[in-house]
């Protein structure tokens, strides 16, 4: 069970409180029209899914309802850090 | 290979069961296969069962990092059902199901297959419009199917609080009689000794810690302990890793893997002759011959890979089920484990070329895999013998994700796999 820091609420609250939102970092195409079947599906339908650091989009969803970023070590369930939408991560898979 | 009988089981009861064929071999790989399968689970080894059997291709290594059957396919609740919505999905698990049925005579091996019948239940209006939808299109596809009303449930689950006072009320259910469970273990190992006899060699013990690809094409993998093994094709065939092993061949799959928790109590008397699954509540049971409750539920909803999951997802599990049976409140809990399970974004499996020449791919079965493994192992095996999908398989493809070609099963056989 995880207990994370929500860098919105500056706490750290039980994993009941979140949601896993899947994986952070996925730009939106800048114009959808323009893309290809292969690019829009690769856009809406893959994913990284590592066997190690990753990098993942949480919600407080039963406490300030705000979305934050999370680097987690897929395998060991280690959080290294959380950081808020829009700032990059420190942690990152070598 | 030893035949197995009952009459066999007298003469060997003779020396004490002390001279007992081993059930199959464990040989050092040879320079080159013809097709190598990566993941010796389940559905790896029905691959290899039935390359040999069926399409005569016995010069096949099964490749596997830990020892057979030891991934999902001992990890599962061993359900068997084929009741699904489309009808892509229903022909395949249906395709699995008629394998199922004559399966222990197949193998002479008894996998235990239980035809005890699986209980979807409705608790609210729309619960009951899908599964009439539901119970409606299987029918059209040739599976059995009944819409059951409340009382009809109470006689064949009489511990089962189905009075309009609960909290959820039990509004109906659909039924598959044919539906039910298989010893999990079995399975993996009467396939096992089934390859194992048609000349199969099974690899334990070994990673496949790399791909070897020239042009596009797959010629052979690179492993750990027994250096570069060659082959014409290769399957892959492993679930939870399956992210894994396509970034070796260079490209991304529509997966993530999530945990999923299972868990039994104690050993208790027959209270439960069937299969009762509710994807409202949210939470599944049965009941194992050994007298165990078999519990599962959804998947913990972050990407992990550690064969573990939160206490939570157990709690809410555990709420569903006492919320069903009451009487199990006092019950307590033996063991609880977690597998990896692939799931896709459409919950359906992808069975499929891949960007690389002569690599296919067998994974994406999400929380559903183990009811389908003699079914995926057999149109798999067809798929790699011949080089080109079986039909049955073809629409399971991992470019649907860029044609847009989905097969929503998510809301249809829902959560509850």
């Amino acid at each position: 069970m995880f207990h994370i820091y929500c860098p919105h609420c500056a706490e750290y609250r039980e994993e009941e409180e979140f949601h896993a939102a899947g994986q952070a970092h996925i730009p939106r195409p800048l114009d959808p029209e323009a893309c290809s079947d292969k690019e829009w599906g690769e856009y809406m339908f893959f994913r990284k899914n590592p066997r190690g650091i990753h990098h993942e989009l949480w919600v407080h969803a039963a406490g300030c309802r705000k979305f934050f970023n999370m680097t987690r070590n897929t395998q060991t369930y280690e959080i290294k850090e959380v950081y808020k939408i829009g700032e990059q991560p420190s942690v990152v898979a070598e | 290979m030893q035949q197995y009988s009952g009459f066999g089981l007298f003469k060997h009861s003779l020396s004490h069961h002390e001279n007992w064929q081993r059930a199959w071999r464990n040989p050092t790989p040879k320079k080159k296969y013809d097709v190598i399968i990566i993941g010796g689970g389940g559905h790896g080894l029905a691959t290899a069962y039935y390359l040999a059997k069926e399409h005569g291709v016995t010069n096949v290594a099964v490749i596997e990092k830990g020892y057979l059957g030891g991934g999902n396919t001992a990890r599962n609740t061993t359900i068997v059902r084929s009741n699904y919505l489309w009808d892509e999905s229903a022909h395949l698990y249906e395709h699995a199901m008629k394998l199922w049925e004559g399966l222990s005579q197949d193998l002479n091996y008894n996998v235990m297959f239980s035809q005890r019948g699986v209980l979807n239940l409705g608790h609210t209006l729309q619960d009951m419009r899908d599964i009439e939808r539901r119970v409606n299109a299987n029918r059209l596809n040739g599976i059995d199917g009944e819409v059951l009303d409340p009382q009809s449930i109470k006689e064949i689950v009489p511990h089962m609080d189905c009075s309009a006072n609960s909290r959820y009320p039990v509004m109906g259910a659909s039924w598959q009689p044919r539906g039910g469970v298989a010893r999990h273990d079995a399975v993996a190992w009467g396939f096992a000794r089934g390859a194992d006899s048609f000349g199969v060699d099974l690899i334990q013990e070994t990673e496949v810690t790399d791909l070897i690809i020239e042009d596009d094409t797959i010629i052979g993998v690179k492993t750990n302990r027994y250096g570069d093994i060659m082959a014409d094709r290769v399957g892959s065939v492993v679930a939870g890793n399956s992210a894994v092993i396509a970034k070796m061949g260079g490209f991304e799959l529509p997966l993530e893997s999530h945990p999923l928790q299972a868990l039994v109590s104690e050993p208790i008397k027959p209270v439960l002759d069937t299969v009762v699954m509710s994807n409202h509540v949210h939470g599944y049971v049965s009941q194992s011959d050994k007298g165990d409750l078999v519990i599962g539920a959804g998947i913990d909803g972050y990407t992990g890979y550690g064969q573990r999951g939160s206490y939570p997802t157990i709690e809410h599990t555990v709420q569903a089920i006492v919320e069903l049976f009451p009487m199990f409140s006092r019950v307590r809990m033996n063991r609880q484990w977690g597998g990896i399970v692939d799931t896709c974004p459409d919950a359906c499996p992808i069975i499929s070329k891949t960007p690389v020449k002569n690599l296919f791919f067998n994974c994406g079965w999400g929380t559903g895999g183990f009811k389908a493994t003699p079914g995926a192992g057999n149109v798999f095996a067809a798929s790699l013998a011949k080089g080109e999908m079986h039909p049955l398989a073809e629409p399971f493809s991992m470019f649907r994700f860029h044609d847009g070609a989905l097969i929503d099963e998510h809301g249809a056989a829902g959560v509850a796999h």
